[in-house]
């Protein structure tokens, strides 16, 4: 009998752009990014010079402190730039596609292979960063074994693809091959959570070897953090993976067809977007062949992932390597008369300071605007309503703005991600950034315990 | 609106760094984001905010002070034309009452924001907001007759001494506003006790009809007197002497209901300081030594300031306790506290006052115990799951 988890606390953010269940094909998009900055905590050495011939699967950079991760390109072609920030960090390294050559990595039935083999396999073909690990929600390390694994089937967060829709387009076999080979990387469970409202695709609710539980509940009950919590939670010492429904697609492919090929669906949202609906592509596809014709506004804002945890992206930018999703909202660079003083009909909150509150439930469509200034903490027992943890929000922030490593450590740091926090940001009446203050606290832990 | 927008632009130049005046940027992005919510958009973590903010937090709290503020004008009104022995229509006594505490509220308001501006541009911060409640507060639990260099002096010790020094709002340890209401109180008693400070106007005397005493209904609970005592639907309603906004518990109440229904005050608290004061009510009850003690448990509710205090008072986030297993804690002992101070200690009338600060002191500690419970859970956790393991 599987387990059945009912969360109460969270929230669904009201707001327009779902996308309609329709696959559509992107325009034949030429240029291809990875970012560094997708993975927190990361320092990158680069592989490659501009100007450089890659194949899929070449390696592009790879990690200093580890140098067995490898982040491969995702096509063949040549290498036109590095973008670098602020002291030179690198921001991102772009690939122009060209003919169809890809490295040729091993094929193999994962059910033959150790866990040695499996490791290595994934290290090579640029597959390994897929796999992260709950603490601190970095890269996992490789040669560490896990007590359990996590895939989230669902997504709660606001205008999420429906992950049931997503897996129907591919091959069950590739789903089955890279669950196997998932499971040899851990003596304990590999957990696949499902939703336990609304269709599930058959292929997750039959799938084999894995241990199926049903979670429920507004968002972030999606949240993997949250999934671990009320599963299997973490303790200090403890260590448990994660890894992306969809990469699961992509590890199976390695295994089956031999090649690194990062097919993803990701649905295009927002309310700026004329015509939201999925596409196929591959991971760092630049953006402007999905949005191509399918956003008119000009002051908009394009995000790579939701809206509360996504990262800003430029039209010509490129999606995230963890994201499935590509959200467009209007930026809010407007004032607003007397705005936190009128009733407020058509005003977005979770709270019920806004006549909007009271009025019959519909969709809003949000912009960018940060409504109100910075302030210290005020009010209490806000972000307990969406956090369906057992975990003391503001105590926690606040351990971690004072650097108290114990207290951090008991109210809790481990089992926690900025992407949990994301409603208490969002819904904050202090205006305080939270997300940026956990990731402070983690990577404090991080520094700490190393 | 576009054309007060461009003379803001116009003059916001002179407001920034380098600027004119430089020196009063923060009363300017103060006076600015009054008008306009500014044009700032996220950069870092989420996308999107919730519309609200500490303004209509605030806003919110002020609004829902309006009805007390209300009732206070026309009972003070009332109080006097009937200490005079004058007939007068509602309309009248309002408006009387309303013209002696306008200068009340102008003269709280201006120290305090006055203050809050120097200390925002000292400090380089935005201008906080929490001040426009503490503002109308302060006039509301004084009596009308207090004079007003007193209350601006009490109102200055509050805002630097209660909270500036502590980091301003958010940081402060008791609630600003009582602590104006305490240093009144421990300062010039002479014009926060006695029977005569209620009423406009009554300490000097003048044409005042025999037989008009202006003391409130504790007062005569106290002197054991319970005859003198107005009926129970008086004092709920609310035509009785008392300080300037806490007579009427129906006003209060109806405060409370917009709080609760938005969501802004802790209804955990609010009812759990009735609780408490339920409880110790009873408690008296049973005992009953003295006149006061048999005072029925459910007057304590609509006398003094116990509504006023449970649902303005002890609701402050910042000053109460941040769990939400504290706050019923917190507020439970409030109830107990204000009742038992008020029958127990014939030295203060009052007791809500007192036992609302007391609580704000023990309030953090209350918290530790609840969080220190938290992590001993979480430990347990840690440590089964460790036996798990070697199993």
């Amino acid at each position: 009998m599987p387990r059945h988890v009912k969360l109460k606390k969270g929230y669904d953010i009201p707001i327009s752009g779902t996308a309609e269940r329709i696959l559509a094909q992107a325009v034949n998009p030429l240029r291809f990014g990875v970012k560094p900055v997708d993975f927190p905590g990361l320092i990158p050495k680069l592989d490659v010079k501009a100007g450089e011939k890659v194949k899929a699967g070449t390696p592009l950079f790879h990690s200093k402190l580890n140098p067995d991760i490898l982040f491969v390109s995702p096509v063949s072609g040549t290498v036109i730039s590095v973008e670098r920030g602020e002291r030179r960090k690198i921001l991102e390294v772009i690939v122009e596609k060209e003919g169809d050559d890809h490295i040729c990595f091993a094929k193999a039935d994962p059910s033959s292979l150790t866990r040695e083999e499996i490791t290595r396999e994934l290290l090579l073909s640029g597959l390994w960063p897929a796999v992260r690990q709950r603490p601190y929600n970095i890269i996992a390390k490789p040669y560490e074994k896990p007590k359990a694994i996590f895939i989230s089937a669902f997504d709660t967060a606001p205008l999420a693809p429906d992950l049931s829709f997503v897996i129907s387009h591919f091959s069950e076999e590739l789903f089955r091959s890279g669950l196997l080979a998932i499971s040899k990387l851990t003596d304990g469970k590999v957990h696949l959570v499902l939703n336990s409202k609304g269709e599930t695709s058959p292929v997750l609710s039959n799938a084999e070897g894995v241990e199926i539980s049903y979670i429920s509940g507004p968002h972030p009950a999606g949240n993997v953090g949250v999934h671990i919590h009320h599963i299997d939670p973490l303790n200090k010492g403890e260590v448990v993976w994660t890894v992306n429904l969809q990469d699961i697609i992509a590890i199976g492919r390695l295994f089956t067809e031999g090649i690194y090929k990062p097919e993803r669906i990701i649905a295009l949202t927002g309310s700026e977007v004329t015509k939201p609906c999925y596409y196929r592509i591959l991971t760092g596809a630049c953006v402007a062949s999905v949005v191509e014709g399918n956003v008119e506004n000009d002051n908009v804002r394009y995000i790579s992932g939701n809206v509360l945890t996504g990262t800003r992206i430029s039209r010509d930018g490129f999606p995230g390597f963890y994201d499935s999703q590509i959200t467009v909202i209007p930026e809010g660079n407007n004032f607003e008369f007397l705005g936190w003083a009128l009733p407020g009909n058509k005003k977005l909150t979770f709270s019920r300071a806004f006549t909007s509150a009271f009025l019959p439930k519909k969709a809003f469509t949000p912009d960018t605007n940060f409504h109100g200034g910075e302030r210290a903490f005020v009010m209490t027992g806000q972000y307990e309503k969406v956090l369906p943890m057992d975990i003391y929000p503001m105590q926690l922030c606040k351990a971690i703005l004072v650097e108290d490593i114990d207290l951090m450590e008991n109210l809790g740091i481990y089992e926690v991600a900025e992407e949990d926090f994301a409603l208490c940001e969002f819904i904050c009446p202090s205006k305080i950034e939270i997300q940026s203050i956990i990731r402070k606290g983690l990577d404090l832990m991080i520094r700490e315990m190393s | 609106m576009n054309s007060l927008r461009k003379k803001i632009d116009k003059i916001k130049p002179h407001f920034t760094e380098g600027g004119r005046f430089a020196k009063l940027r923060s009363v300017f992005e103060g006076f600015e984001s009054f008008l306009f919510v500014p044009d700032r958009v996220t950069v870092r973590g989420s996308h999107i905010r919730d519309s609200i903010d500490l303004k209509r937090t605030m806003i919110i709290v002020v609004i829902a002070l309006v009805p007390a503020l209300l009732f206070g004008s026309y009972n003070v009104g009332l109080q006097y034309f009937r200490s005079i022995g004058a007939d007068a229509e509602i309309i009248r006594c309002f408006w009387f009452g309303f013209l002696k505490i306008l200068p009340l509220i102008i003269v709280s308001y201006v120290t305090g924001l006055g203050i809050e501006f120097i200390a925002a541009q000292i400090r380089g911060h935005e201008i906080n907001e929490g001040f426009l409640v503490t503002g109308i507060l302060i006039p509301l639990i004084v009596p009308v007759d207090v004079p007003l260099w007193m209350l601006a002096l009490s109102t200055a010790f509050a805002v630097i001494l209660g909270k500036e020094v502590f980091g301003g709002t958010g940081m402060n340890v008791f609630n600003p506003a009582l602590l104006a209401r305490a240093f009144l109180f421990f300062s010039y008693p002479g014009w926060m006790t006695g029977d005569t400070v209620w009423t406009y106007n009554l300490t000097a005397g003048e044409n005042i009809i025999d037989g008009f005493s202006g003391a409130t209904p504790l007062a005569y609970a106290a002197g054991g007197e319970l005859s003198g005592i107005p009926s129970f639907l008086e004092m709920f309603i609310g035509t009785i002497p008392g300080s300037v906004g806490e007579t009427s518990t129906i006003a209060v109440l109806l405060g409370a209901l917009i709080l609760i229904i938005t969501g802004i005050g802790s209804w955990k608290i609010i009812l759990s300081v009735f609780a408490g004061g339920l409880a110790m009510g009873l408690l008296l009850n049973l005992v009953a030594v003295n006149p006061f003690m048999e005072l029925p448990f459910y007057y304590h509710f609509v006398m003094g300031g116990f509504a006023f205090g449970a649902v303005f008072m002890a609701t402050d986030p910042v000053t109460a306790s941040q769990t939400e297993k504290g706050k019923w804690i917190y507020g439970f002992l409030i109830g107990v506290l204000s009742i038992l101070f008020r029958v127990l200690n014939p030295a203060y009338p009052e007791g809500v006052m007192l036992a609302i600060l007391l609580m704000n002191l023990f309030a953090p500690l209350i918290d530790y115990y609840i969080i220190e419970s938290h992590i001993k859970k979480r430990l347990k956790r840690a440590s089964l799951a460790n036996n798990i393991q070697g199993v």
